[in-house]
């Protein structure tokens, strides 16, 4: 076999990654729509704090955000203990909890990114909106959301590559369960733990810079198309 | 009728203006930068809510502080023009035109899209987005959407004032025609007095948040308030009348102000209602009546009153009922021995006087705004 091709575990992988990836960017996204709009437009007590909040993942170790999740999602932890006895559903070692952890780490980046966009909306024309008759609801959805769509797809973007590369929060949180959790990162380091392992930790190292370097080229791109479609 | 009364403190402003408004009409809010303009077009759309006051136009509230009465923005049907446009960039002309008219579904819509796309000239800017129009272009297409939302009230706040000299001059001849097709009354704010007598009727002078005078234009004119606020280049009376004569080969038209005949060189058809504005600085006072002089018109008049200004006095003469300014220098009235009562005669050029039509003869389009009119 060519050292080059991924093996059957390593494709397993690499779908995995980008399972767990979707996942994570299709939950977050409509929370980090409302928190962003939220810290964006409403002025409350308590904002900065919250704003602090949402962006401690980035500067936390990732391996402290695995730790609270499961205290606060593991099967006996307030939250995964009433899904678990309500739903039946357990995130400890499983895709949907690798998913979750990755949400987590990447929420401020989406959050960020929407953030920006909303405070590029001129707040005119809102109130344009209004006087020609348009109720709250229906100004965000006809004004203020399409405004924030390129921030919005930017933003899922760079979560999605960002989620691909997660590890610490994983690791910690779902474990390391072949074709459960196991996603490029987390093969990587096995491989590296593995005797004999290094060109496979090779290969995978290359494909997490190709999928990395595909994220960011199609956010770019992504931001590129719409800036032409607005005239900005 | 629009009736305007609001109090309410804003950052240094403390504004109090109370006013009412000829509807349909056109109403003008004039006053200097700072004065309280944007405050009054916030209270009136209902971006702001007054501490205390009354805004009721025709037999509708829409605010009342005794009563309790606020209603929301987006019920009040003021639509909006702003000095930047504010049209939404996500969506195409057409889009930005239909987006009120999609939202009040459930009124009456006397305005039609094609009358107005044709009223506006528009037909080929529906496919273009807000960044491939022209400054001039996009207040047009920003008044069409302000139209098709079937307003009772059009608010034009500065619509002309971000563009250069060419621009107004595009967009201007489109709002005299908005003004006398459509029956909805319009209050259009403006820091400029000359466009202020290109479309108002009627004239509410704003000044440190109140109103200095209110009423019609000609009226308005006379104001020291405004002579103080807008400066000599505005100084000057309005005469209204009917063209009753028009010599094509002079260019020179006989228009008839009551008992008064003015004789100006402005275009114009017979029956046609034209709006003279006669500059002060363009009258010229002799104590005898003069024949051989260039000017066409030499009325006699009569001193009312004289208003001292800075290096020159502001007369206000009575010509046959009408009111004429006319801007002479101190030594003028020392030397001429110019007092109040004292009969003289006043040389108005005929190119001097500046003259609009104000208003059609023909009938407004049956379609357009009846019900709101009405409202």
């Amino acid at each position: 076999m060519s050292p080059y091709a991924l093996s059957p575990g390593e494709w397993q992988a690499f779908w995995l990654s980008l399972d767990v990836a979707a996942r994570s960017v299709f939950f977050s996204l409509p929370v980090a729509i409302l928190v962003a709009w939220v810290l964006a437009r409403r002025r409350f007590l308590g904002r900065t704090f919250v704003d602090a909040f949402v962006h401690l993942p980035l500067v936390l170790p990732p391996v402290v955000v695995g730790y609270f999740l499961l205290l606060l999602f593991g099967t006996r932890g307030p939250i995964g203990g009433w899904l678990k006895s309500t739903f039946d559903l357990q995130l400890v070692f499983t895709t949907a909890g690798a998913a979750l952890a990755t949400a987590v780490m990447s929420f401020p980046l989406v959050v960020r990114a929407i953030r920006l966009s909303i405070e590029n909306i001129d707040p005119g024309l809102e109130d344009v909106a209004r006087t020609l008759g348009a109720r709250a609801f229906d100004r965000f959805l006809s004004v203020t959301l399409p405004l924030m769509a390129p921030g919005i797809l930017v933003g899922a973007v760079v979560a999605f590559s960002a989620s691909l590369g997660e590890f610490g929060a994983v690791i910690t949180f779902a474990s390391n369960i072949p074709g459960e959790t196991q996603t490029v990162p987390l093969a990587l380091y096995t491989a590296l733990q593995t005797p004999n392992g290094d060109v496979a930790a090779a290969r995978l190292a290359v494909l997490s810079v190709v999928l990395g370097l595909a994220g960011l080229l199609t956010s770019e791109w992504i931001a590129r198309v719409l800036r032409r479609r607005y005239g900005r | 009728m629009l009736e305007f009364q609001a109090t309410v403190r804003r950052g240094t402003l403390d504004l109090g203006v109370e006013f009412s408004a000829p509807a349909p009409g056109v109403t003008a809010l004039f006053g200097r930068s700072g004065a309280g303009k944007s405050t009054v077009v916030a209270l009136l759309a209902g971006l702001l809510t007054p501490e205390r006051g009354r805004i009721v136009i025709g037999d509708q509230t829409l605010f009342d502080s005794a009563r309790g009465i606020n209603m929301p923005t987006e019920e009040r049907a003021i639509a909006c023009v702003f000095q930047d446009a504010r049209l939404f960039p996500h969506l195409d002309v057409r889009g930005n035109l239909r987006y009120g008219r999609q939202r009040v579904r459930d009124r009456p819509a006397p305005i039609n899209e094609d009358e107005v796309i044709e009223m506006l000239g528009l037909a080929r800017l529906l496919e273009r987005r807000a960044h491939q129009l022209s400054g001039g272009e996009k207040q047009r297409v920003s008044l069409g959407r302000a139209l098709l939302a079937q307003p009772r009230l059009l608010l034009l706040d500065e619509p002309l004032a971000s563009l250069d000299a060419a621009r107004r001059e595009e967009v201007l001849p489109y709002l005299e025609r908005l003004r006398d097709e459509i029956r909805i009354p319009i209050v259009y704010v403006s820091h400029a007095f000359d466009e202020v007598l290109r479309l108002a009727e009627h004239v509410v002078l704003l000044e440190h948040g109140g109103v200095l005078a209110s009423g019609p234009v000609a009226q308005i004119c006379l104001e020291p308030a405004l002579h103080a606020i807008a400066g000599e280049g505005v100084m000057g009376s309005v005469l209204e009348g009917d063209v009753v004569g028009y010599e094509i080969d002079e260019g020179l038209a006989t228009v008839k102000c009551g008992e008064l005949m003015l004789r100006v060189a402005v275009p114009a058809a017979p029956r046609e209602r034209l709006r003279i504005f006669v500059p002060a600085g363009d009258v010229v006072i002799a104590l005898n009546e003069v024949k051989d002089v260039s000017t066409r018109n030499v009325l006699p008049v009569e001193i009312v009153h004289l208003e001292p200004l800075e290096g020159s006095v502001l007369l206000h003469l009575d010509v046959r009922g009408r009111a004429l300014l006319a801007r002479v220098t101190h030594s003028a009235v020392r030397e001429l021995g110019l007092a109040e009562d004292v009969q003289c005669y006043a040389l108005v050029k005929a190119v001097a006087a500046q003259g609009r039509r104000i208003e059609r003869r023909t009938e407004p389009r049956p379609g357009l705004g009846q019900s709101a009119g009405a409202g």
